[in-house]
């Protein structure tokens, strides 16, 4: 059987917030022997989407409530974020590497948490993501010549 | 070399304004618009100045950050300025690489590479 760890913790709208359970996450990861880059992939999508949560969910307001929830195994790490916004489309967001968007100075935080992450799926109104990435995941490395 | 906050060391050289970013994760979103405070600060008013900015001590950064570098370099170019960014790790080049600016910031090895291509 699986060995699953599980993490829930509720926080305040508030960039410090996350610190705590990252270090939490952190140590699963060295005592599972995740990798740097699995490590590094999966902070990077976790600070983007508590990101996205505080500003455009919580628009910065200190006293909402952000929800998130860890299952890391050997194998495998499930992420759920959820606030309490009013949710949002995933799909209106625009490709930030077309021409006409590269020089925008917003819009990157979905798009690199999907280029880190095996699984990025929203639930029906758009205020809980929920993110996966199995261990030594090539997902975060281009080609060579790009 | 002059601290002017805690998170940037400033050092001229060559006609070059080389900024370093001296902590190793630049994440809270309070920090960044500090930085972006500081930055736009010393660029100020100038005409035609050639900023290096320095990420050697840079372990981690969020996409925030690319959305400040932007606006900068706005200010920068809209002042006939240059800009270079230099001592990039792989791992944040990566992020570079995906979101595809590479393509939009001139990218140096190190701090020597960027003055030289900057004096050009």
């Amino acid at each position: 059987m699986t060995d699953i760890h599980t993490h829930k913790v509720t926080v305040q709208s508030n960039s410090e917030a996350l610190k705590e359970s990252w270090q939490w996450l952190l140590k699963q990861f060295e005592s599972m022997d995740y990798s740097d880059h699995d490590s590094f992939a999966v902070h990077l999508a976790l600070e983007e989407a508590f990101y996205n949560a505080i500003s455009h969910g919580h628009k910065m307001n200190i006293e909402k409530k952000v929800d998130i929830e860890f299952n890391v195994s050997p194998e495998k790490v499930d992420i759920y974020l959820t606030d309490s916004g009013p949710g949002f489309d995933p799909n209106t967001i625009p490709d930030c590497r077309l021409p006409e968007n590269l020089y925008k100075t917003e819009g990157r935080g979905i798009f690199l948490m999907k280029a880190y992450m095996d699984l990025v799926e929203y639930n029906k109104s758009g205020n809980c993501v929920h993110m996966v990435r199995h261990r030594n995941s090539s997902k975060g490395v281009t080609a060579k010549n790009n | 070399m002059a601290d002017i906050c805690p998170r940037i060391k400033i050092e001229y050289q060559d006609e070059a304004t080389i900024v370093e970013f001296t902590d190793d994760k630049i994440l809270e979103e309070k920090d960044i618009r500090d930085l972006d405070k500081a930055l736009s600060a010393i660029i100020g008013q100038a005409t035609g100045i050639n900023m290096i900015l320095d990420f050697s001590n840079v372990k981690f950064l969020s996409s925030a950050v690319l959305g400040m570098l932007i606006r900068l370099s706005k200010r920068i170019y809209e002042n006939e300025g240059q800009l270079a960014l230099c001592g990039i790790n792989p791992k944040i080049y990566e992020i570079f690489k995906i979101t595809r600016l590479n393509k939009v910031f001139d990218i140096y090895k190190n701090i020597d590479a960027a003055i030289d291509r900057l004096a050009e």
